[in-house]
């Protein structure tokens, strides 16, 4: 009997909560059809392989390789690269080696901060001596123990590598992960594969497959959600609840909404290109008003605008480090 | 401060942890040290967000306990916002988090656990994960693990509106109630469940006792740590994990303290140590000893063995009855063995079946108030759960905005780490003698700290993965001779 060709598949990752391993897991069965059509050759969180096996793959002999989690140590971005270079195709998968994700909120501060919250002025702990985790750590006269570089801040996937394909998601919606299955077999049949580049999901906001009724209306001002009571019905940015779905890509079954909770844009911007924070800002701008709005005195503005308390930490929630304003911060530095 | 040092390429790949162990001029184990190698800095950057936006974003600290941390946090912002949930809020949020540590233990049992003891220490590590398993116990049964898994999934994101990264929980209750067809459909699944349970039970029981060397081996001292215990009861001392006092007790089992969680910081304290990024909690009011057995030492263990010895039972008939099986086949309370440890998460297992079933034909479980909406904000609450892996605590601390100015967690892998560091020190010098190292000796030393089935992502509120890991070894002269990696099954 012919045996039947199978692809090399590789899953690697960074920064990661590994929700995006379980996401893989949670393909159930269909987790069987995946292993029937693909070896898994690299798998860190699920099988016994050493790093030493992945280097002794020839350049591109991986057909497809998953990477999930945000570029956050030297460690991973060395793996990244070797990932590249063994792999015909690389998929960006999640929201976190996507565009940053939530590990990525780490560039509003710094390493030094995050080690003095940890490990200094922190409630539960005491360290009268100001010890601090070391990277490399001299033990006695003939021998150190270290840890791994740590950055300051997060990078996504593709500020280090080519990335050929993006998954996002926080975790990638089930649809989207199933959509791996007839990818791979389009793999081994050398069919048609999707333009570089392309970002799977929907190419329309969440805004349209949004079960919600809008009114297309305007609204006067942001509420908290803690002290809101939410209507079932009503589109949740018409009851004043932020909700970054006319900014977010679709395709995520409207996961949060079905629970009646407003979308924090894991699923990342519409268009690659797009700065889904900026995009949100003018979306806000559009819908947020009051009668005669020509005359409000700033502080009346500024009421206006007071419900909304964290602008970056909710509009760039997913996409901090694919954020514009990173650049910015950059050309400034 | 640490040093900035470039770290050069592959040789530096370390894995997500690693063992250092130290041999002397005998052969013989001097030192060993368990290190998690990455920090993500949750603490710090959820300063200045809305306090009402952290049970979606600590939910992020782990995808594998994603709903520990997202409960642990909405009852925290209860406390933030001065507010109790209605009744059917409460169990609703207990009923999903019991399908949550339920996904947790089963992925343990079956995936990570199972193959050291279905297949034996020195299985080919080929064998050694979930397939080798089924092609053990049969497709059948392997077939049934997959489905009690799912269902376990499936009932957390009804509930929660996604199997990871759970959304429905909010300050006061949930954002949504169940229906009746959801509640029916979640019905039928506890049924199945709990027939599962049973089978669990069984079949954990069949292979200890089946197997002399295994039984042996996990109940030995070499595998045994003398320490207190934390976990959460409830007002009949009985295990509870959505909610309850905390209680401790000593290496004899008798009650040190009784607190509340919102108390905390009056009984734990956190030591740092600089070769590792995961801190080392301790009983404050015992004080740190370093890392140490016994009762003069303020080191604590957490997580289903903690919670069966610091409780007088389980609150459900047949884990009730399994538990003080547990005790009785094993010699008395407290039990201090890996054995007891991998024990205990079955008699869980068997309890959250138990418990699904029960909440899930409460008359008020589809009750359509889930949520007490807040009149305010006292700006300081204290969230605890007992999350599959041990007692989990999210202290937020917010102003009159609602924006966070303090955070900080004591997750129950950060309350393992002194203890999984002692535990691989004991079984690596019962193992390694003169030099002699090998792969299936590194899979005894693995078998000690498994049991704790730590979360790495957890513990340092940051690191990827679990269980991947390396262990480099030394002679006397500080060289290599040894260095072997393994990586494990995720949950």
């Amino acid at each position: 009997m012919k045996t039947k060709k199978k692809l090399k598949l590789a899953i690697g990752l960074g920064s990661t909560c590994s929700g995006c391993d379980i996401a893989i897991l949670d393909l159930g069965v269909k987790l069987l059809d995946l292993i029937g059509l693909a070896d898994i050759v690299f798998w860190p969180t699920a099988f016994d392989f050493k790093y030493s096996d992945l280097e002794k793959l020839k350049d591109k002999e991986i057909d497809i390789t998953l990477y999930h989690g945000t570029i956050r140590t030297a460690e991973h971005e060395e793996v990244a690269h070797i990932l590249r270079k063994k792999s015909k195709i690389l998929i960006a998968f999640g929201s976190c080696s996507c565009f940053g994700g939530i590990p990525g909120l780490c560039n509003l501060t710094d390493k030094k901060k995050i080690f003095d919250a940890v490990y200094s002025k922190n409630l539960s702990t005491v360290n009268k001596k100001g010890i601090f985790p070391e990277e490399k750590l001299l033990i006695d006269k003939n021998k150190s123990i270290t840890l791994p570089h740590l950055f300051d801040t997060g990078k996504t996937l593709k500020q280090l590598i080519e990335v050929d394909y993006f998954i996002p998601g926080c975790p990638p919606p089930m649809q989207l992960i199933e959509g791996l299955i007839p990818l791979m077999k389009d793999v081994l049949e050398d069919a048609q594969l999707p333009v570089r580049k392309t970002v799977f999901g929907s190419t329309k906001t969440l805004c349209d497959e949004c079960p919600l009724k809008k009114e297309n209306k305007m609204i006067s001002k942001i509420v908290s959600l803690a002290f809101t009571a939410i209507d079932p019905d009503r589109c949740l940015l018409e009851q004043g609840i932020l909700c970054m779905g006319p900014v977010t890509r679709g395709g995520c079954e409207a996961r949060c909404i079905n629970v009646l909770m407003p979308c924090r844009g894991c699923m990342g911007p519409v268009l690659e290109i797009e700065d889904q924070g900026v995009t949100m800002i003018s979306a806000i701008a559009s819908i947020l008003g009051v009668k005669g709005e020509e005359n409000l005195t700033d502080q009346q503005i500024e009421d206006l605008l007071s419900g909304i308390k964290d602008i970056i930490g909710t509009f760039y929630r997913f996409t901090l480090p694919d954020a514009l304003l990173n650049k910015k911060i950059e050309e400034r530095r | 401060m640490s040093k900035k040092i470039t770290i050069g390429p592959i040789t530096r790949l370390e894995g997500e942890a690693k063992i250092e162990i130290f041999l002397n001029e005998k052969g013989n184990v001097e030192n060993t040290y368990f290190q998690v190698v990455e920090l993500r800095g949750f603490e710090k950057f959820c300063e200045g967000r809305p306090v009402e936006e952290l049970p979606q974003i600590t939910s992020r600290i782990c995808g594998v306990c994603s709903g520990a941390h997202h409960i642990a946090s909405c009852k925290a912002l209860d406390g933030v916002y001065g507010v109790n949930p209605p009744s059917t809020g409460k169990k609703l949020r207990e009923l999903f988090y019991c399908a949550h540590s339920l996904h947790s233990h089963l992925a343990h049992v079956f995936a990570l656990a199972a193959p050291d003891l279905m297949l034996g220490f020195n299985a080919p590590k080929k064998k050694r994960n979930i397939f080798g398993v089924i092609e053990k116990v049969g497709l059948e049964l392997g077939k049934k693990v997959l489905t009690a898994r799912e269902y376990a999934q499936k009932i957390q994101s009804i509930i929660g509106g996604s199997e990871v990264h759970a959304m429905a929980g909010i300050a006061g209750g949930l954002s949504k109630p169940i229906n009746e067809d959801s509640r029916k459909e979640i019905e039928k699944m506890s049924e199945e469940l709990l027939e599962f349970a049973k089978i669990s039970l069984d079949l954990f029981k069949k292979i200890i006792s089946d197997n002399g060397e295994l039984k042996e081996v996990l109940d030995s001292k070499d595998y045994s740590l003398q320490t207190y215990y934390m976990g959460m009861v409830d007002d009949q001392e009985k295990v509870n994990l959505y909610d309850g006092d905390i209680k401790v007790v000593d290496p004899e089992g008798k009650e040190f303290v009784k607190f509340k969680a919102k108390d905390y910081l009056s009984h734990l304290e956190e030591h740092v140590e600089p070769w590792t990024y995961v801190k080392f909690p301790y009983l404050k009011n015992i004080g740190w000893k370093g890392l140490v057995e016994g009762i003069d030492s303020g080191i604590y263990r957490v997580g289903p063995l903690a919670r069966l010895n610091v409780s007088k039972g389980m609150a459900t008939p047949l884990a009730d009855k399994a538990y003080q099986e547990m005790y009785d086949l094993l010699g008395g309370k407290p039990l201090h063995s890996a054995l007891a440890l991998n024990w205990a998460r079955v008699v869980e297992i068997v309890y959250i079946a138990e418990r699904i079933n029960e909440l899930v034909k409460d008359k008020e479980i589809t009750d359509k108030k889930v949520r007490t909406i807040p009149e305010g904000i006292t700006g300081e609450g204290v969230g605890s759960v007992e999350a599959p892996r041990g007692t989990l605590f999210h202290h937020y601390i917010a102003d009159q905005q609602g924006i966070a100015k303090k955070v900080n967690f004591v997750a129950p892998t950060t309350s393992n780490n002194g203890p999984i560091c002692m535990s691989i020190r004991k079984a690596a010098q019962r193992v390694i003698k003169n030099f002699k190292v090998d792969d299936g000796l590194l899979n005894m030393i693995e078998v000690a700290f498994r049991a704790y089935d730590p979360c790495l992502a957890c513990a340092s509120h940051c690191l990827p993965g679990h269980m991947a890991m390396k262990a480099n070894i030394y002679n006397s002269d500080k060289k290599l001779i040894n260095e072997i990696i393994r990586k494990e099954k995720v949950r």
